[in-house]
């Protein structure tokens, strides 16, 4: 096949253009659109209806908001530090928007050039380039808040930096057992592996999937950990200062993390923009974009089309769309932890949790390995099994040991302090 | 119409686990999300409709040949806790009474309907419209011509008999 070859040089160069200008501009608008869904699921969970005048079901809304941010006047408040002022939002949007340019959105597309990767570049750190870039991140809250010389701005400030850290260590052990189970931090591997697993990483690695979630709520600092903002506490935390289109820039980058962590984790755990079946596998291997193994080990071609390209990009917009829809409605569920909550939940359940479930993946990997089982369907149906009594462990812990209750506990007519909770 | 307090006969919560009462949590607002009806009222098009003693902008009524009922005898001004109505009198030849100058400031108004119960010949009403918005101030001042030409309902005055207006 001659057409089954990646294209290179100028062809090359011109579709990477064509990537990122089109990538970028569909997060830009996915982020709009998200805001617009926020408020309109918001509206649906409280029995309204939600912004509908601006256009057709009110899907110029997020124009018209953008419009109105970019003619408000800016203000700058006197005692604020006028260079870190501007530079905070400009570095919590720009990670937000980058950490987009490694992850796979559809199957290879084939070209009169030769077949183009969608992804905007396939760089082989990943994983890491995600981590790295998306802490970069709390920079920019840290920046504003501390640039903003408000009591308030600065507490949010703190607690944003003082969360990060904490949950991006929850955060990277969860990842780890994806990456043992991969063997490299290419994302574009990770959906591989997952189609050669038959399963998506959300069922043998149930554990990790869920631990992953919980991290990456309190990393986009959405409730029920928003720490940060924080309205009943900190009025908004650190963008109290902030108005029209510096605001409207935390914004964007508020939601373009939602997004991105939407996206990493239907890559990571839900196959990317994998389909049940084999049809639309694909895979660079020495050179030619394979399908998978017959029974002597040896590769099969794969076909790219159009239209496959088509269909996974619709399922990963799918997966995509699903998790933000889940940000979404937790966030109009869930009361906001409180501060000391939050970091106990971080240290003390998630971290240990993510260690001890790193371990027994790690065993039962090597063992699998030991007794000869090939990376495939029973293998997952094995890491499955084990995944699933660490769940249940780990719901049983949680559920036991935390009790919620009022204040008080009424018992025959008399209000008593609960003597489990200890104060 | 008596106040009555509703009183909620809420369940000892007792103690409850954070996870379970989270989910259950969840499906509660999943239900609602899901749910067809929505309150949000789809205001221009959709109207409320009004008390029949909703006390609106006014209206003044007119006689069958156009001339108001108003006779200019003093009480709406008199009464009127607000001080917002400007009423100048005069006297035709066979020395019927009728208003000169008849305005009543809409700003100021505080809508207790007064004028309507103290009105001897059931000349000035409130109405039972809200749709008053204009685009400059001097706008809400409403002259004769005006608080004759109005087209929405007058009020209907309260009735011990009728407590419930029906």
């Amino acid at each position: 096949m001659d057409l089954a070859q990646p294209v290179s040089g100028i062809p090359f160069l011109i579709t990477s253009t064509i990537k990122v200008a089109v990538m970028f501009g569909v997060v830009f608008l996915a982020v709009t659109y998200a805001t617009l869904a926020e408020r309109r699921v918001s509206a649906f969970i409280q029995d309204r209806l939600g912004p509908n005048r601006v256009g057709p079901f009110g899907l110029l809304q997020p124009i018209a908001d953008g419009l109105k941010n970019l003619l408000k006047e800016e203000s700058f408040p006197n005692s604020a530090s006028r260079f870190y002022f501007v530079l905070g939002p400009m570095l919590a949007m720009t990670p937000a928007l980058v950490t987009f340019a490694v992850i796979p959105f559809a199957a290879p597309l084939p070209t009169s050039w030769g077949v183009v990767d969608m992804i905007v570049a396939d760089v082989p750190i990943g994983v890491l380039y995600i981590l790295a870039l998306s802490s970069l991140a709390v920079y920019g809250i840290v920046i504003g808040g501390w640039a903003s010389n408000n009591k308030y701005a600065f507490l949010g400030g703190l607690r944003a930096s003082a969360q990060m850290v904490s949950y991006e260590v929850a955060l990277g052990l969860s990842l780890i057992v994806v990456l043992m189970l991969t063997g490299n931090v290419t994302l574009t591997e990770v959906v591989w592996k997952q189609q050669q697993l038959g399963l998506w990483y959300a069922f043998p690695l149930s554990l990790g999937f869920i631990l992953f979630v919980i991290s990456a709520f309190a990393e986009t600092n959405r409730l029920p950990f928003d720490m940060p903002e924080a309205e009943s506490e900190l009025i908004t935390g650190f963008h109290t200062e902030y108005s029209a289109i510096k605001f409207s820039m935390f914004f964007i980058a508020e939601y373009a993390h939602m997004i991105t962590a939407s996206a990493l984790m239907a890559t990571l755990f839900l196959g990317g923009w994998d389909l049940p079946g084999t049809w639309d596998n694909a895979f660079w291997y020495g050179g030619s974009l394979i399908s998978g193994f017959d029974a002597q080990g040896s590769p099969i071609m794969a076909t790219p089309a159009l239209w496959k390209t088509l269909l996974t990009f619709a399922s990963f917009v799918a997966k995509t769309g699903f998790f933000v829809l889940l940000y979404i409605w937790v966030r109009w569920t869930l009361p906001r932890f409180r501060y000391d909550q939050v970091m106990h939940l971080g240290w003390k359940i998630l971290l240990p949790s993510a260690l001890a479930y790193m371990m027994i993946v790690a065993s039962t990997i090597l063992i699998l390995d030991q007794i000869g089982i090939i990376y495939g369907f029973t293998y997952g149906l094995v890491l499955t099994a084990v995944s699933i009594l660490c769940t249940l462990a780990f719901v049983f812990y949680l559920d036991r040991g935390r009790i919620i209750e009022g204040a008080a506990v009424q018992k025959n007519g008399v209000i008593k302090k609960n003597p489990v909770a200890g104060n | 119409m008596a106040v009555t307090v509703k009183s909620m006969h809420r369940p000892d919560p007792g103690r409850t686990s954070y996870l379970r009462a989270a989910l259950k949590g969840m499906f509660l607002t999943l239900r609602h999300m899901v749910r067809p009806h929505k309150i949000t009222q789809q205001y221009p098009e959709e109207q409320t409709e009004l008390s029949p003693r909703w006390r609106g902008t006014h209206r003044m009524e007119v006689h069958a040949d156009g001339r108001p009922k108003c006779v200019a005898c003093g009480l709406c001004p008199t009464v009127c806790p607000a001080n917002c109505i400007r009423l100048i009198g005069g006297e035709d030849d066979q020395g019927n009474r009728y208003p000169i100058v008849y305005e009543i400031d809409e700003f100021r108004c505080i809508f207790c309907g007064m004028c309507q119960e103290v009105c001897p010949v059931e000349a000035i009403h409130v109405g039972r419209d809200f749709e008053n918005a204009e685009y400059s101030r001097d706008r809400f001042v409403y002259d004769l011509d005006r608080l004759m030409n109005a087209d929405y309902p007058v009020t209907l005055l309260w009735d011990p008999e009728d407590q419930k207006s029906e």
